[in-house]
């Protein structure tokens, strides 16, 4: 039995690593996670898990677990949690001191951009929490990989999903936090790639609670001018929820409410989701989100890199998951990969609303030289990033 | 039905005046309408609808011909259906959540796969207990005994491996680390080499069984369809060794290969995301499930053309064959 099984481990094995006769090979990986006050809003029925993202990271490791048994390689997982950005710094650093190389970080892109400096080059970090296009494009940092798609990703799949259903007239109605007018910029530039035309652009800055006033306050807001849909940007949350069936004219409402663009949600159960839902939801007791799955996606990646290949360091982590050989299964009916200039993870990216699968994007027709996934997010020509050098 | 109870020794005879299979029939499972549809084989239509467990997948008929097994995947169980009357007479424990099986040579191992809880569970069909669970990689799915019954093959999907069962210990003791997403192993009728379908990394490896090593990887290209669109699934090998023949689900093609040089000889268009395949009990014809289009494409295997398709519940998705 042990013989059989570390021949197979030795077939698996490519470069690198050390492979005593009975210690399984040990991959460690730590999980960052930021929890982030949304500040108070007005629609606060659903609270967002508290957990989101670290119980994908246990998924993935049970899951890894499971296949390492066979080829003697064991996965472990430390968990870091809190609100203060310093003091996730300083456990980081602490985890990097005692041996850990891999790190699944779920926090916003300024601490994010704080933990890349603080730890040093041969550790691997990937992005399972932050969708700030800059670090996609012009504020690139070195060796980062994302799973979590991009605002622009999102952005991008749901211009093509409306181009396709010829609904380009577009009210863009934005909130006034940083995020809200990093999503209202990212739908911007979709509109400008996929020929969506932005008809009028309005700032909601009202303070009135809306679950009394929406009937009375949104129509003649979203009212004045011709529109196919209107476009919310308000990612926490705030407002947005208020404004399907309130709008001036009878149209859709789509963005951060209404039609969502996602890279996870409970609807997707075809390409054997339906099996890691169940997974999931045995050991959660909820549902996955997409920052469960990107940070399930994140560990999964690594832990195929070690299975492939036979190497837990970071060096041969990291080349293998930016080569061509990379290829993840994860549940969106096509194998997904790392983008080599920008380490973005290529994926579907689902439409829906909150009880049905509306579509998926890339929508059928918008074209690539490479792979149609690239036509979602910063194309290689439109990214100085350069992460595989 | 019990018209058709009374009847049956009158069919019986009938059935021995005639030997010419007039009643071949085809029973497939609709996974989103939790039912079987019969398909009559010599008029090409559907004669009955079966009402049957949750989530109907995996089908496979008893050695004798006489049952018909059922992985009704979200009832938990495995249902018997008597073939003469139609009706579900027992329910097999099957662990959670069952969606492939394979049944041993001896006509009473039936090796299930239990999806969620990453264990193969073995069952003896007569005395209905269960013989062992056996651990395997992430959301186990294909599986195969080897025509000689030593082995059991099943291919876990997120694991990505094809895992060795000896039949008679009940110990795994091999895997064989394959491309993403292995769906479907087949065992070619001399039980020397297994094809094994990966459904995400778009390839067909086929494995020498001695040394449990992938000797050949088939890859396969169809103009005008995105190559991460070619998904291969259900494999069936004809009985003379000649072809193969491979269903690449959202591709909506069946790819026809020689089954000694590897070369693929054509793609045949077939419904909307091809699943799995059986022939008919002449071997004539291969029918095909196409789950997203609700039917069942016939290939007319001598001159390798799709016939017609007949439309049958929501998601096809198993398909066994039986001459009356």
């Amino acid at each position: 039995m042990l013989k059989t099984l570390l021949a197979g481990a030795l077939c698996a094995l490519v470069s690198g690593a050390s492979l005593a006769a009975t210690d399984p090979l040990q991959v460690s990986i730590a999980y960052l996670g930021q929890q982030i006050d949304p500040g108070p809003v007005l629609s606060n029925i659903i609270p967002e898990p508290e957990d989101a993202g670290l119980q994908g990271a246990r998924l993935a490791i049970t899951d890894s677990n499971t296949t390492g048994r066979f080829l003697k390689q064991h996965y472990n997982l430390h968990e870091i949690e809190g609100d203060d950005p310093q003091q996730l710094v300083a456990s980081a650093f602490d985890l990097y001191s005692r041996g850990i190389r891999f790190f699944v970080v779920n926090t916003d892109s300024d601490t994010l951009r704080s933990l890349r400096a603080a730890l040093p080059a041969d550790s691997l970090l990937i992005n399972a929490g932050s969708r700030d296009d800059a670090l996609r494009s012009n504020q690139c940092v070195d060796g980062l990989l994302h799973t979590i798609p991009s605002r622009a990703m999102l952005a991008d799949a749901l211009a093509q999903w409306l181009i396709m259903r010829r609904w380009s007239r577009w009210m863009l109605v934005e909130g006034s936090t940083e995020d809200d007018q990093a999503f209202a910029a990212a739908v911007k530039r979709s509109a400008q790639r996929f020929g969506g035309k932005i008809v009028a652009e309005k700032a909601w800055s009202f303070d009135t609670d809306l679950r009394r006033t929406a009937q009375k306050e949104l129509p003649p807001f979203t009212s004045g001018t011709e529109y196919d849909v209107v476009v919310v940007a308000d990612e926490r949350g705030d407002f947005g929820e208020y404004l399907p069936y309130n709008t001036g004219l009878p149209r859709p409402v789509v963005g951060t409410q209404g039609l969502m663009p996602t890279g996870w949600h409970k609807m997707i159960e075809a390409w054997g989701a339906a099996q890691l839902q169940s997974r999931f939801e045995k050991q959660s007791e909820r549902w996955m989100n997409e920052k469960d799955y990107a940070s399930w996606a994140a560990i999964r990646s690594i832990a195929e890199a070690v299975t492939r290949t036979g190497d837990n360091s970071s060096e041969g982590v990291r080349g293998y998951l930016l080569s061509d050989n990379f290829e993840l299964a994860a549940f969106k009916g096509r194998k997904l990969s790392f983008r080599s200039w920008s380490g973005q993870l290529r994926q579907p990216i689902a439409l829906i609303h909150p009880r049905a699968l509306v579509s998926s994007s890339p929508q059928e027709g918008f074209l690539h030289q490479r792979s149609e996934l690239d036509t979602l997010g910063f194309d290689e020509p439109e990214s100085p990033c350069q992460v595989a050098r | 039905m019990t018209i058709k109870t009374k009847l049956l020794p009158l069919m019986i005879a009938a059935a021995l005046a005639t030997p010419a299979a007039h009643a071949a029939k085809a029973y497939i499972s609709n996974e989103k309408d939790d039912t079987l549809s019969v398909l009559d084989l010599n008029t090409w239509e559907v004669v009955e609808t079966i009402d049957v467990g949750e989530r109907p997948r995996g089908i496979a008929l008893s050695k004798d011909h006489t049952k018909l097994y059922i992985c009704a995947s979200d009832s938990d169980t495995v249902q018997v259906m008597d073939l003469a009357t139609h009706k579900i007479i027992e329910n097999l424990p099957s662990g959670a959540d069952p969606e492939q099986f394979a049944l041993h040579p001896d006509n009473r191992k039936l090796y299930i796969s239990n999806e969620d809880d990453a264990i193969v569970t073995v069952v003896d069909t007569e005395s209905h207990e269960v013989l062992a669970q056996i651990e395997v990689g992430v959301e186990p799915e294909g599986m195969a005994v080897s025509p000689d019954g030593k082995w059991a093959v099943n291919t876990s999907e997120t694991t990505n491996m094809l895992h060795w069962i000896d039949t008679e210990t009940h110990e795994l003791v091999d895997n064989t680390l394959v491309d993403q997403r292995p769906r479907h192993v087949e065992f070619r009728e001399d039980g020397k080499l297994l094809w094994a379908s990966s459904e995400i990394g778009g390839t067909v490896s086929v494995i020498d069984v001695e040394s449990r090593q992938i000797i050949q990887k088939l890859n396969f290209e169809i103009k005008g369809i995105h190559p991460d669109k070619i998904q291969p699934v259900g494999v069936k090998l004809t009985a003379d060794g000649k072809y193969a023949f491979i269903a690449l689900g959202p591709a909506n093609h069946v790819a026809v290969v020689d089954a000694n040089t590897y070369e693929v000889l054509d793609y045949l268009l077939v419904g909307r995301r091809v699943w799995h395949m059986e022939f008919t009990p002449d071997k004539k014809y291969l029918l095909t499930t196409n789950g997203i289009s609700g039917d069942v494409s016939v290939i007319n295997v001598a001159d390798m053309k799709v016939e017609r398709s007949i439309k049958v519940g929501r998601y096809p998705w198993g398909v066994v064959t039986l001459a009356d």
